[in-house]
């Protein structure tokens, strides 16, 4: 099975430095798309590859790419998403202190096919061995000519910068990363116009996420058709799935898009921990709906967790025991969320707050007939379209499917006065 | 007034932004590391030097978990609060550093040894429960793990 996104990714040793990352065939995807490709082509290969953005909402890439207008001002700008910050999320970490290279590489093709002049790559302050691997690969990449003016001599110059930020999940969201780079306030943006045409400064920006970007190199080296047979899906590549919670071994893995969830948790994770039972998962981070036994063999792509009700999101589970309680685990994702709202718009910041503390009384005892169609009215306010960007939108999907699939446990926290798990429910 | 060093570390941020007020969170964060916060007199100077508003700054500053706008201890312990760490028993970890320290999350020891507070999600799920002190990512933790860990931090 071919791993290209992390065939140079080591669990202990430390990344490929430059020369390494040659020898293992790293820049030769530049090399060809600067001395063989036009923009265009680059743009048409990714289209042909069938890429989707790995951020979670799953856009086309190319499509993407080719948002932004031909004619259009420059200077245009590339911003990597590495502000990895959903809750359950680990996968951007392994490219980015495992081959920083790839992703380099991957920021540049695009800066390229996109006519940029300028890339920045948007990492949570957090990850501080990232910082300093990443920042040592930008480095090394200049010395190699791969990036500033005339790269390699095809007259194609970009500037890569690494901006660290300093730990809000607000900034995660597209628009709201641009006013973050600004320096203001990580609010979201009214869409439109969007940021192919009007981004960071007011100019066209392209916005990838690190797993999307780092596949790039791959698909112009070995082209859309190899890429789209790795998969088992419509959807093209291979893809890094994770897994956490009581699981006999968490981890990640790279493996075909579209590999099952049952093959993802029981061969790969090894399944439950002795003595504990799987009650449910969320398949791609905080912001996704319950899936359940009945959704084991759904393959992991972006159309067919939709079809089961979720969102594929970043790939990376979380899996839920029946020593777990659904209602703990709820208020602690929607403490999360409220935590997280900048503030903006309404149905996020005053519907969050208002749902977690329902959660909260009806853990600790308190809780009142009506809640569950209090907290229903709540999702049903932050739906798509309510609000400015898709914080509140996320914080409903756990919150809707728990109060389907768990119904029993939340009226038993207000039938009984409390939580039946000893310990609150955790673990 | 913020010291040469400091202000030097600043301007080798403006060439890579086309406005002085994208450097802030650079600046800010570059203050931080010098001082361990950032206060009210610091905060001024650089809106002086970036050419920004202050309460603009100040909105800025207190958005983000990692900017201080009071002062902490010589080592910061950062507790993931999140949900794969919840599920692991991140409430365990908490109550020991809190018996532990005699803190409680948001405060910071009579020594000023620690300060101890939650974070979000570290990105580190698979080896939850997790916590960062300082720089340094922790891992698998169980409380008699944590002992041994702060010892490292005088």
């Amino acid at each position: 099975m071919e791993t290209p996104l992390t065939q140079n990714v080591h669990p202990v040793a430390a990344p490929p430095d430059r020369g390494a990352y040659e020898r293992a065939g790293g820049y030769q995807a530049l090399r060809k798309a600067l001395r063989e490709m036009t923009p265009e082509s680059v743009v048409e290969e990714v289209k042909g590859a069938n890429l989707r953005g790995r951020g979670g909402a799953g856009f086309p890439t190319g499509l993407k790419w080719s948002l932004v207008p031909k004619d259009a001002p420059h200077p245009r700008y590339v911003v990597c998403n590495a502000d990895e910050m959903e809750p359950g999320t680990f996968k951007d970490r392994v490219i980015m202190e495992g081959d920083p290279h790839e992703l380099v590489e991957g920021v540049i093709l695009c800066g390229y096919a996109t006519g940029a002049d300028a890339a920045y790559i948007f990492l949570r302050g957090e990850y501080k061995l990232a910082a300093q691997r990443v920042a040592q690969a930008i480095a090394e990449a200049y010395e190699g000519h791969y990036l500033g003016r005339n790269i390699l001599g095809s007259g194609y110059g970009l500037d890569l910068y690494l901006h660290t930020s300093a730990g809000r999940y607000m900034c995660g969201e597209e628009t709201g990363m641009l006013n973050a780079l600004e320096g203001k306030r990580a609010n979201p943006r009214a869409k439109p116009p969007y940021p192919p045409v009007v981004g960071l400064f007011g100019k066209p920006t392209t916005i990838n996420n690190v797993e999307t970007l780092s596949n790039v190199p791959h698909i112009v080296n070995h082209g859309a058709e190899w890429f789209r047979k790795l998969s088992r899906s419509k959807d093209g590549g291979t893809k890094i799935y994770g897994v956490s919670g009581k699981v006999k071994r968490p981890g990640w893995w790279e493996l075909p898009m579209g590999t099952t969830v049952r093959e993802i948790l029981e061969e790969h994770a090894g399944g439950m921990r002795e003595g504990l039972r799987f009650r449910g998962l969320l398949p791609g981070g905080a912001s996704t709906d319950f899936l359940t036994e009945q959704h084991l063999d759904v393959p992991m792509d972006f159309t067919e967790v939709q079809k089961a009700g979720s969102r594929m999101g970043t790939g990376t589970m979380i899996v839920m025991d029946d020593r777990t309680c659904p209602v703990g685990m709820v208020w602690n994702l929607t403490h999360f969320f409220a935590q997280e709202s900048c503030g903006w718009c309404t149905p996020c910041w005053s519907g969050l707050a208002w749902a977690e503390r329902i959660l909260k009384a009806m853990e600790e005892g308190k809780g009142q007939p009506g809640d569950l169609e209090r907290l229903e009215f709540q999702t049903k306010f932050w739906a798509p379209g309510q609000t400015f960007c898709a914080l509140a939108p996320g914080a409903a999907e756990p919150l809707q499917s728990a109060l389907k699939y768990f119904r029993d446990d939340f009226e038993r926290h207000i039938r009984d006065h409390g939580c039946p798990w000893a310990d609150g429910g955790a673990g | 007034m913020l010291s040469e060093e400091e202000r030097r570390e600043i301007e080798a941020e403006f060439p890579h932004y086309p406005t002085r007020q994208a450097v802030c969170i650079d600046a800010m964060k570059i203050v931080q590391k010098h001082r361990g916060w950032v206060s009210d007199e610091a905060l001024k100077d650089i809106s002086e030097l970036l050419g920004m508003p202050l309460a603009e700054l100040d909105g800025v500053a207190t958005f983000y978990n990692l900017i201080f706008r009071q002062p902490v201890g010589r080592h910061v312990i950062y507790v993931c609060d999140s949900v794969s760490c919840w599920i692991m028993h991140s409430d365990r970890q908490f109550r020991h550093l809190r018996e532990r320290l005699g803190t409680a999350p948001g405060e910071t020891t009579a020594d000023g040894r620690f300060t101890l507070l939650p974070i979000v999600c570290l990105g580190a799920c698979d080896r939850a429960p997790v916590m960062m002190v300082d720089d340094d990512l922790h891992g698998l933790l169980e409380p008699g793990k944590i002992d041994g860990i702060l010892e490292k931090y005088r």
